[in-house]
């Protein structure tokens, strides 16, 4: 499906998106040596939808999750939270990002609770709360302990569990799993999903994985190489609800080659386009 | 059984630590009493030992150690005052930090010590010299370790602070500071070093106070035992001190 029919069938649903990107560009720096890491893109994310967004390294998918995120407030076009642009980091984002980001001074549970804290919500309150959504992220007796007591992805849970406390309307995750190995990444994708599906929770991945954006996603917005351009959204219409089991899948296999018959193109152009400034700075 | 055995681990280095320095004794004292290093310069270990009553008895040792002790709290204390919220300003300043932090590290280097007779002139022989002269010394080391632990602070720290709407104030309390607190103690860790040597040191120049002037007046008495036995007492109140502040340091770093 294009981005004009998928648009289409938004509105023709008649419910407004949660999030909209209009005409996004981003531009690095002025004159010759400036880089256009995002050009023009658009799309929209609809309430409770979980929608990845794929490309190859390099292609401004990280720029386009600070962007999103209220981390980088200068950029051309808009991007829509309830009609209000974003210009900062907003009340309704909430952000998981791709490094280890537990705070290691905290325990499991004071690092969940810790935007509670900054709302004022009171200490008992607090506690229950951060306990609900361990629960949920299946941390339930490992409260007390300390990040580096824990593995990898157990900490990225205790990231994710941090930042669905706030209850915030979009979860922005930019590659969460990208340090895990692929066992922990399809078991934790599960467990995105079930969270997903539990909370209703309105989703937007950024990611260079592709069965991980098939697994999980709606729908997927497949991007160009520099400069970041839309370049077509596929929507994934394996049934829900579901596990990492679906992709031993035909249909998660058509989905795959499928995505990978575009990204290859634009992967293959960001390889030469890579070699050929390591060959140039070899020779500089 | 596996009790028993944790025990024997954290057993071994004590033991083997206490019986070098026991043997190191016996062995100099062999030395010294084949006349192989020379007794009219360093003293028999054995008379030294023996001199450790006599110096806590006839010297005041307590009294004197209470008045280096005052001198060295107030000191350490100075320094983590003034040198923490001065690494944070040179975090802050980018232009300030590349203004000053070459000549901080400079400072750090040089001997601040000789510079005593200025400070004689400006605030006399009394403890407040002793006072001056140490946090001086010891300001450098903890005012280069904050700067560093805070630009050190991983940025995806800073941005899940920026991305919960952190004003400046809470981004320092609750992040930069927490996160750059294993930095910041190795800071001071080595002012307080450099503290508690100058403290001692200035204390045996300007031959006034505490347990350096006890040193001073030994020496001066050609008491050696009795001079290699209050510095025996030193070194033992530093072992003491530093051992309190590992003990401070992992009550406040329970993530270490």
């Amino acid at each position: 499906m294009t981005l004009a029919t998928s648009a289409a069938s938004d509105a023709a649903s008649g419910v407004q998106p949660q999030l909209v990107i209009d005409r996004v560009t981003k531009q690095f720096g002025e004159g010759p040596g400036s880089v256009l890491a995002i050009d023009d893109m658009s799309f929209n994310v609809m309430p409770g939808e979980f929608v990845s967004v794929i490309g190859p390294s390099g292609c401004g998918k990280s720029t386009l999750f600070n962007i999103i995120g209220g981390l980088l407030d200068e950029y051309a076009g808009d991007v829509l939270i309830e009609r209000e642009r974003i210009a900062g980091p907003h009340k309704a984002v909430g952000m998981v990002f791709q490094e280890e980001s537990t705070f290691p001074w905290r325990n499991v549970i004071d690092n969940v609770a810790f935007p509670l804290e900054l709302l004022g919500v009171n200490k008992s309150e607090r506690l229950d709360l951060a306990h609900h959504f361990i629960d949920l992220v299946g941390l339930k007796g490992f409260e007390k302990l300390m990040p580096s007591a824990l593995s990898g992805g157990m900490r990225q849970r205790v990231s994710i569990a941090r930042t669905l406390v706030s209850k915030p309307q979009i979860l922005l995750m930019d590659e969460p799993f990208a340090a895990l190995d692929e066992q922990t990444r399809l078991l934790l994708g599960d467990k995105i999903t079930q969270i997903q599906q539990d909370l209703n929770q309105t989703t937007l991945l950024i990611t260079h994985n592709l069965t991980e954006a098939v697994q999980l996603s709606d729908r997927i917005v497949v991007m160009t190489y520099r400069p970041g351009k839309v370049k077509r959204i596929v929507d994934i219409k394996l049934p829900r609800p579901r596990t990492s089991d679906v992709v031993s899948s035909d249909a998660f296999g058509h989905y795959v080659a499928e995505i990978w018959s575009d990204l290859r193109e634009e992967a293959t152009r960001g390889m030469v386009d890579s070699e050929s400034a390591q060959r140039g700075g070899s020779r500089g | 059984m596996a009790s028993s055995s944790l025990a024997q681990h954290r057993a071994i280095p004590i033991i083997l630590g206490a019986s070098t320095i026991i043997g190191a004794f016996v062995v100099l004292e062999v030395l010294l009493r084949m006349g192989v290093v020379n007794k009219y310069v360093v003293p028999l270990p054995s008379q030294v030992v023996m001199a450790l009553e006599r110096i806590i008895v006839e010297e005041n040792i307590f009294g004197r150690m209470r008045e280096t002790a005052y001198e060295m709290v107030v000191s350490c204390v100075m320094v983590i005052v003034l040198g923490v919220p001065i690494g944070s300003l040179l975090y802050r300043w980018r232009s300030l930090r590349s203004a000053v932090l070459d000549w901080i590290a400079a400072m750090a280097a040089a001997p601040l010590v000789l510079a005593f007779p200025l400070f004689l002139v400006m605030f006399g022989r009394s403890p407040t010299t002793v006072i001056v002269m140490s946090v001086i010394t010891g300001l450098a080391p903890i005012i280069i370790k904050t700067t560093e632990g805070l630009l050190g602070v991983r940025p995806v720290l800073i941005n899940v602070g920026r991305s919960l709407k952190l004003t400046d104030a809470q981004m320092f309390r609750m992040i930069l500071l927490p996160a750059a607190l294993p930095t910041i103690f190795s800071g001071i860790r080595l002012s307080w070093t450099f503290v508690l040597i100058s403290v001692v040191g200035i204390e045996f120049l300007i031959n006034l106070g505490g347990l350096g002037q006890l040193i001073n007046d030994l020496s001066e008495r050609y008491d050696l035992p009795g001079t290699y036995g209050a510095i025996g007492f030193v070194i033992l109140v530093s072992v003491a001190f530093f051992m309190i502040l590992e003990r401070v340091e992992t009550w406040l770093r329970p993530a270490k």
